[in-house]
């Protein structure tokens, strides 16, 4: 598939809002003490494809996240998420448009007074659906992540990889149209990481779900850049050669608070900038 | 290494001062006006009134028995000098009653339940929870902070009835198994001198304890920076600003009550 346009070759031209874009950040900054973040960021995220978003620590890639669904304002610049203006909108006309997305935040975030079940029906009991609706779509969620077992259980009894296989549990059981992943996969071994990508596969390639994905695991990216979710066999496998990264995903880098690439894996890999050469080795 | 000092500018002190005064306005006006904005979570409100309300009956009854004792022993080494024991019922109800039950009571709810407020909103900041909820569509003032207000408010009132109660029989502990006096003649004096004035300043007191405690405990939970350091420090400040606060409002609102009613 191939890469939107890059906003940032031609920082000049109109930018065409509000826009069919899942998001969309047009010339967005934010400084905190003083010290640029983010210095004029503009990208935008097709509907039904993936974005993961690479830099290196403390580059805002986790700020950016909370710019995208309006938990913080910019300094200066517009977000556009799912077509309508976060920067624009109050914090109670906020809370009607973040019902359709979905995040998944670094430390899971899950509410450690609630049990699993609590937390991932937390939404839907807001929206007031019958008991045996939750209870239904609890299972189906848990089952999607493959935790039913942890139903009745607390957060604190689960491990970080449990813990963010119920964050992603809670953050996709009212599919939402935009979903946001903060280091899903950070911290955690080989063997459940492969088990959160291919959860984030699953749910780019049956769901046709948008994301933003924030990373620092290049090889994730690469994973789900290279494989589909087959519904068949109920797993990910990998796309025949030829149709490598022929799925809807792309990557975008941070540098200094600025965007220095935007596009699908065969640009990424054909880059010779210096910075993306030493960060893709 | 040395250690350095470094002077922060009064300007700057002030504004953070004002900005602290703003957001915590903000705060107590939206936990009041989300009590006209649906959903109300009653559920929650009775989840906290439990946790704020029988949860602080023991520490409520002990200090309401001591303090009613201690006015009741104190009063009398005084009143007996002057041949006036009989006056003790007097002294302990309009004690109890329009000061001390409902300034005891807030201290002692202030000291147990702003802190945790502060320390449990603070560690659900610190960990990204209340980010959650916010992501999540629901609005952590109305889910978290007005249940909070509403039921601090509501038990903090039936509180103090219980502390005042308790504060009469222990001044007539003292008052009939110290000094001799007649059940009966305390029970009639404790009865006879409060008037309709006394009660409503009684009465209206801890309705504005509790709203200070809770959203004081909230807005320094709210306001939570820097980790698990910072969520000791705002639970110690929690506690210091509200019992502050209520001996600040005490005093307002007893000199207010006096200026509608007039003195005795």
């Amino acid at each position: 598939m191939s890469a939107p346009t890059l906003p940032i070759e031609n920082p000049d031209a109109p930018v065409e809002t509000p826009s069919g874009y899942a998001i969309e950040f047009d010339n967005v900054s934010i400084a905190f003490d003083e010290k640029v973040v983010l210095d004029g960021i503009s990208f935008r995220l097709p509907h039904g494809e993936t974005k993961a978003l690479f830099g290196v620590a403390g580059s805002g890639k986790s700020t950016l996240l909370k710019l995208a669904m309006g938990l913080m304002p910019p300094d200066s610049g517009r977000i556009f998420l799912l077509g309508e203006e976060v920067t624009r909108m109050s914090e109670q006309e906020l809370f009607e448009l973040r019902r359709r997305v979905g995040i998944v935040f670094q430390e899971s975030a899950l509410f450690d007074s609630l049990k699993v079940y609590e937390n991932v029906a937390f939404r839907l009991m807001e929206e007031g659906i019958s008991q045996e609706e939750v209870e239904r779509r609890v299972q189906e969620a848990l089952r999607f992540v493959e935790l039913e077992r942890t139903y009745n259980m607390f957060p604190s009894e689960l491990s970080g990889g449990m813990r963010r296989r119920v964050a992603i549990a809670r953050a996709i059981i009212t599919q939402p149209e935009v979903l946001l992943y903060d280091s899903p996969t950070g911290g955690l071994d080989p063997v459940t990481s492969n088990t959160i990508v291919e959860l984030i596969v699953k749910q780019r390639d049956v769901y046709k779900t948008s994301a933003l994905m924030v990373t620092h695991r290049l090889q994730d990216a690469f994973t789900m850049a290279t494989h589909y979710f087959d519904k068949t066999s109920n797993k990910m496998i990998p796309l025949p050669k030829g149709q490598r990264c022929e799925v809807p995903m792309s990557f975008l880098i941070l540098k200094d608070g600025k965007v220095i690439f935007d596009g699908d894996a065969r640009q990424l890999a054909a880059s010779r900038d210096d910075y993306i050469r030493e960060y893709i080795s | 290494m040395a250690l350095e000092l470094e002077l922060i500018s009064p300007i700057q002190v002030a504004k953070d001062v004002t900005l602290a005064v703003q957001e915590y306005t903000l705060l107590a006006w939206q936990s009041l006006a989300n009590f006209f904005r649906p959903p109300l979570y009653m559920g929650d409100m009775l989840q906290q009134a439990d946790l704020i309300g029988f949860g602080s009956l023991p520490i409520v009854i002990l200090t309401g028995l001591s303090v009613g004792a201690l006015l009741a022993l104190n009063a009398a080494s005084t009143l007996q000098r002057f041949g006036g024991i009989t006056l003790i019922g007097q002294l302990v109800s309009l004690g109890m009653v329009t000061e001390l039950g409902p300034l005891i009571t807030g201290l002692m709810v202030a000291g147990r339940n702003a802190s945790g407020m502060a320390s449990e909103l603070g560690s659900m900041i610190v960990t990204e929870q209340i980010d959650a909820m916010r992501a999540l569509g629901t609005d952590p003032t109305k889910k978290l902070v007005t249940p909070r207000v509403g039921a601090t408010a509501f038990m903090l009132f039936f509180l103090t009835i219980i502390a005042d109660l308790l504060g009469l029989c222990g001044g007539w502990a003292v008052a009939h198994l110290i000094f001799g006096l007649d059940s009966r003649q305390y029970w009639t004096s404790v009865w006879q001198i409060l008037v309709f004035r006394d009660v409503f300043t009684g009465l209206i007191k801890p309705v504005l304890f509790g709203f200070i405690i809770a959203t004081v405990g909230c807005y320094y939970g709210m306001s939570t920076r820097g980790g698990t350091q910072g969520v000791g420090r705002s639970t110690t400040q929690a506690v210091v600003a509200a019992s502050v606060l209520i001996l600040i409002v005490d005093f307002f609102v007893t000199k207010l009550i006096f200026a509608i009613f007039g003195y005795r």
